[in-house]
Formats: structure tokens, sequence, C-alpha cells
């Protein structure tokens, strides 16, 4: 699998959907202080959104308002046409750090299947379907030999690809992915991106996704989201890479260099042309 | 010092196994096993080797107490346990606030505990007995108290058991999907506490891993289906209790020793075969607990 080219991702704000997700007005605080104010913007539905910003900006505070986990302080949010609502069965989420947290006693299949039957209390064995839907979920991310084994066994990149098994298995309208590219090689941030831009596609869901580096990304981002100065903004893609306003989002130099395939931003006073992302020789971590 | 005793087979061993206090231990013990092998899971995935541990130190005022008020001993361990627990489960999401309410409890529980064996003078023997356990003094009051918790955990993990493995093993992706996490944290600390009660009975304070952790750790070097890990720990946990027994019939030592030295005899063989590579993402908690021995009580 190579990264996609610049495919035509239209923002398919499919006819009657309601937005993916309304901020009005909307500030958050964690421990009594303000974290972001004065959001308003409106993710249209089938959109693929990167959400950037420096670290402690409140992106993963702005995915727990998302999911219901977090009451915001002022304002009012939409999600999917509702307000947030915890267990909301529509919202598929893979949460910063994931795949470090979870331990080593549980098998990809069983995690998978968690997210479809993990809320329910009683002794019920897991029906023929929701076992299908299992398999058809790993099988979607490629990852459909790694059902039997266990979480901590895999690489980096097979880890990304079950989480995202556990995200879409319930037919998820909304992803909320949280760094799925940190700790991962260039290639394996290509086959996350590519297969984040087939999900979009085949499935017409949105697509929320936090990354410190928008470059692996741009092939499938139709938008971001970028948290500036203490407030959230919502921006076509094509508006946010700018020279300027990644240079003030990031605090240091960023150089946009245009090429056939797309837009391409550096940082730094790094070599302009082709330079690689500055993760691509992180090494992968060993299974 | 001389050698220690000779220590004989005893000639009569099958009549011992048939007496009525072997069969109570029989019966206690196969309780116990059942609930500890089936919580045991859960206290490997949810790091709780630590609170498992103290909750058993935590019973020991209660133990003592009872002794002081002429109470049934049982009755003053799940007290202090389960409140214990409850003040654990109620401490924080995150392990470092865990740890540091836990240990806190702890200190306080093993002062008193120590307070109440000097006001009760209970002997070195009674103290003793609740340090390591006694399986063959079980009564049969003690049995009938044992069943009821049995059922109560079996029955109550029955229940929660599968929004309790997702809270334990994923427990962000779980609290967005809607489960329940902090409660389900503070029921699974109480069904401990009174597993713990029982174990503490059993094997006593100071062997108690043997049946918590080491079964449920040993399953899951094997396996990770959770069905089988349930299986294989409780099948451990049983045939510990069971085998010990017979030894402690067999030759004159307490059983407590060989349940423990076979549940640990076991993990050891497993490790050995399944090798050391598998990384362990859970933390082994070693102890050094000679120093919770009150010997100035042991008058
Ligand atoms: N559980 C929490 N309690 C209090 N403050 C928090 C908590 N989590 C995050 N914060 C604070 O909220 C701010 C935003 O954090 P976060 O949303 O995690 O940032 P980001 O994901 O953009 O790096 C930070 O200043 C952080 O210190
Ligand atoms: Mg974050």
């Amino acid at each position: 699998m190579t990264a996609p080219a610049a495919d035509s991702l239209t923002t398919g704000a499919a006819a009657g959907r309601p937005p993916a997700l309304v901020l009005d007005g909307v500030a958050v605080a964690r421990a009594g202080h303000t974290v972001w104010s004065q959001g308003d913007l409106t993710v249209p539905s089938g959109s693929v959104v990167g959400v950037i910003g420096p670290n402690g900006a409140g992106k993963t505070t702005l995915f727990q308002v998302v999911l219901g986990l977090l009451p915001v302080a002022a304002g009012r949010v939409e999600v999917l046409g509702a307000p947030p609502r915890r267990g909301d069965r529509r919202i598929g989420y893979v949460p910063q750090n994931y795949t470090a947290a979870l331990g080593d006693a549980v098998r990809c299949r069983d995690l998978v299947g968690l997210a479809l039957t993990g809320a329910r209390f009683g002794l019920r064995r897991m029906t023929r379907e929701q076992h299908a839907r299992v398999d058809a979920a790993l099988r979607r991310v490629g990852a459909a030999e790694l059902g039997d084994r266990r979480m901590s066994e895999l690489s980096g990149g097979q880890q990304q690809r079950v989480a995202i098994a556990q995200a879409i298995v319930d037919d998820a309208e909304l992803l909320l992915l949280d760094e799925p590219l940190a700790n991962l090689d260039l290639r394996n941030q290509h086959e996350v991106v590519a297969l984040l831009g087939e999900l979009r596609r085949e499935r017409d869901v949105t697509i929320m996704v936090v990354a410190h580096d928008l470059n692996p990304l741009l092939p499938v981002l139709t938008d971001a989201l970028y948290l500036l100065d203490g407030h959230p903004h919502h921006d076509p893609i094509g508006e946010v890479v700018q020279e300027d306003l990644l240079t003030h989002l990031y605090g240091t130099p960023v150089r946009v260099v245009r090429t056939a395939q797309g837009d391409l931003f550096t940082r730094g006073a790094l070599p302009a042309r082709g330079t690689p992302s500055p993760t691509a020789d992180r090494p992968e971590r060993a299974s | 010092m001389t050698r220690p005793a000779a220590i004989a087979v005893q000639p009569d061993w099958l009549e011992i196994l048939q007496a009525p206090f072997m069969r109570n231990a029989f019966l206690g013990g196969s309780l116990v096993a059942l609930a500890a092998g089936l919580l045991g899971f859960f206290v490997v995935t949810r790091q709780n080797a630590f609170a498992a541990h103290a909750l058993a130190h935590i019973g020991f005022p209660g133990a003592t107490g009872a002794l002081l008020l002429g109470l049934p001993v049982t009755l003053g361990l799940a007290v202090f346990c389960v409140g214990g627990g409850l003040l654990i489960g109620l401490s924080g999401a995150r392990v470092a606030d865990r740890e540091i309410t836990t240990g806190t409890v702890l200190a306080a529980a093993t002062g008193l505990g120590v307070l109440f064996a000097s006001l009760a003078g209970a002997t070195a023997g009674a103290t003793t007995s609740v340090l390591f356990g006694n399986l063959l003094a079980i009564s049969s009051g003690q049995l009938r108290l044992f069943a009821v918790f049995t059922a109560l955990v079996v029955l109550v993990l029955a229940w929660i058991a599968r929004p309790l493995a997702f809270a334990s093993v994923d427990p962000a992706v779980a609290e967005a999907r809607g489960v329940p996490v902090r409660a389900l944290g503070v029921g699974f600390v109480v069904l401990l506490a009174l597993t713990i009660t029982m174990a503490v009975q059993v094997v006593g304070t100071l062997l108690l891993f043997a049946l918590v952790v080491t079964p449920a750790a040993t399953a899951l070097r094997l396996t990770a289906r959770p069905g089988r890990v349930a299986a294989i720990a409780v099948t451990l946990a049983l045939a510990s209790v069971w085998l010990g027994l017979v030894l402690s019939a067999v030759l004159p030592l307490p059983p407590s020793a060989f349940v423990v030295g076979i549940a640990v005899l076991a993990w050891a063989v497993v490790l050995l075969v399944t090798g050391r590579g598998r990384r362990r993402r859970w933390r082994a908690t070693p102890f050094v607990d000679a120093h919770h021995v009150p010997r100035a009580t042991a008058t």
C-alpha cells in the first residue's frame, strides 16, 4: 500500500445529514482553568479534519467534550445533531497513547469485541453476528490474521490498525483518533492515512484526527481544526496550510513547499525542498 | 541449633483425611479457591495486586478486634476488609493516587491491629492463625459464611464480568462507550474484600497472593482467552488447596505451606516453559513482610 495521491475528497455534506460537530460560544475548563474559549464552528459531516495545536492546547479535551465525558463551561455543543452523550454508539474513539496503555491480558479479537458488547451487563455470549462483525472490522483494517494475538505482541502499526478496527466495529459515523500516527514509522503512517481515506470514501464517516505533523495526513484532509491562542478555529485545509498561520500555530518558522502531489509544509530552518517529516527516522516500536 | 525434628509420614493419613475438620477444610478451601481464581484475572489486569495485599493486612485489626469483643473473626475481617476496600475504591482512578491511599490505610490498620491484639491479650497462636491462616480450624459457622460470600462473589461477578473486563483492560474506551468505570471499580474492590476475608483464613495474610494472584498470573501466561483464563485459574487454585490438604495429612505440617508451594511451583513451571520473553505490562509488587509480624504481642 502506498499513500494515495491527493484525491478529490469532497466534503460530503450529504443532503439532510446534521453536521458532525457544532460549537456555539463554547468554553471548556479543567480544574478551574479555561483551556480554550469562544469555540464557534461547524464541522460538516463527511469531512476529514486534522486537529492541530501545540501540546496542552486542548485537543484531547475537545475530544472529551465531543464524547460527553467533560461538560462545557459555557456555550452549546452538538454532536451528530444532538447534545454530546457518553456512550454514544455512533462515535468511534482511539485515545492518545492508546496502545501503550493496553495490557498483556487481552487478545485483539476480544478487544475489538468489547467495543461491541462490553457495555452490557449480564452473562450473554457474543452472537454469531457479533463475531462476524469483529472479523469484518479486523479484515477491513488488514488485521484479519492478528485476531488471536495479544496487543502487546504486535508492532506499533499493527496495534494502530487493531485500535481502528475497534473504533469502526460498531459502524461509527464519527471517528475520533487522538495522535494515531505517533510512534509510527513513515511507511506505517502512510498506511494508516491511506486506511483513513478508504474508510472515509466507503462509509462516508467523519474523521477527526489529532496530529502534530500534518504532512502525512495532507492527502486525505479536507479541513483543519486548529487551536490558536486559546480559541478553536475551523477552515478548509487549503486555507490552513499557509506559512504565516502555521508559523504562528507552531511558534517556529514554517515554510510551505508546494509540490506536484499537493501541499507539503516543513518546519523550522530545515533544508526546504522535500524534507521528510520529522518523525520519519523514528524507529517503529519493536514487537 | 539442632537439626529440625525429622518429619515422618503419618501412617494414619487416610483416616485424618476423613475427619470432620478435614471435610470443613476441603469445602472451605474449595469455596475460597473458586472465588479467588475467578477474581484473579481482574486483580492482575487492574494492577490491584497491591490493593489485594493491603486488604489482607487491613483485615488484621478486624480479626484482633473481633477477638477483643468476642465476636466471630470472619465478621471482624469482613467489616474491615470491605471498609478498607471502599476507601481504596473511592480513592481515585489513578494508580498512583490509589497506592498512596492504600498504603496509608494499610499503615493505620496495621497499627490498630497491633493495639487490638495486645488489648485482647491475643495469644501468639491466635495471631499466627490470622497471619498464616488455619485451614484445619474452619468451623461449620465459618463454612456457612464462606458459602454465602462465594455465592455473592460468583453471582455478582457473572453479572458484571463483561463491563468489568472492558473497564479493566481498556478504561479510556470503556468510559467513552458508557461503561460506569468508577462504580465497577468500587464494586470490584468490595468483591475482592469478601474473597480476601475468606482467603486470609485459609492461607493467611502473608501468603494470600498464592491464591488471589498467582493462579491467574499463571493462566495468563498460557492463554489470553478470558473463559480459559478463568477455568485454568480456578483449576489451579482448587488443585493447590486439595493437594495441599492431602500433603498436610500425609506429613505433619500446616496446609498453608503446601497450598502456597504448589501454586508457586505451577507458576514457576509455566514461566520456564513459556519463556520469559513476553513483556509483562503489569507490575510485580514484591514485598518483604517480616516487619508486619507483631512480635510484641506474642507473649
Ligand atoms: N484531567 C485533567 N485535569 C486537569 N487538567 C487537565 C486534565 N487533562 C488535561 N488538563 C489540562 O488541560 C489542558 C489541555 O490538555 P489536553 O487537552 O490534554 O491538551 P492536548 O491534547 O492539546 O495536548 C492542559 O493545560 C492540561 O494541563
Ligand atoms: Mg492530547
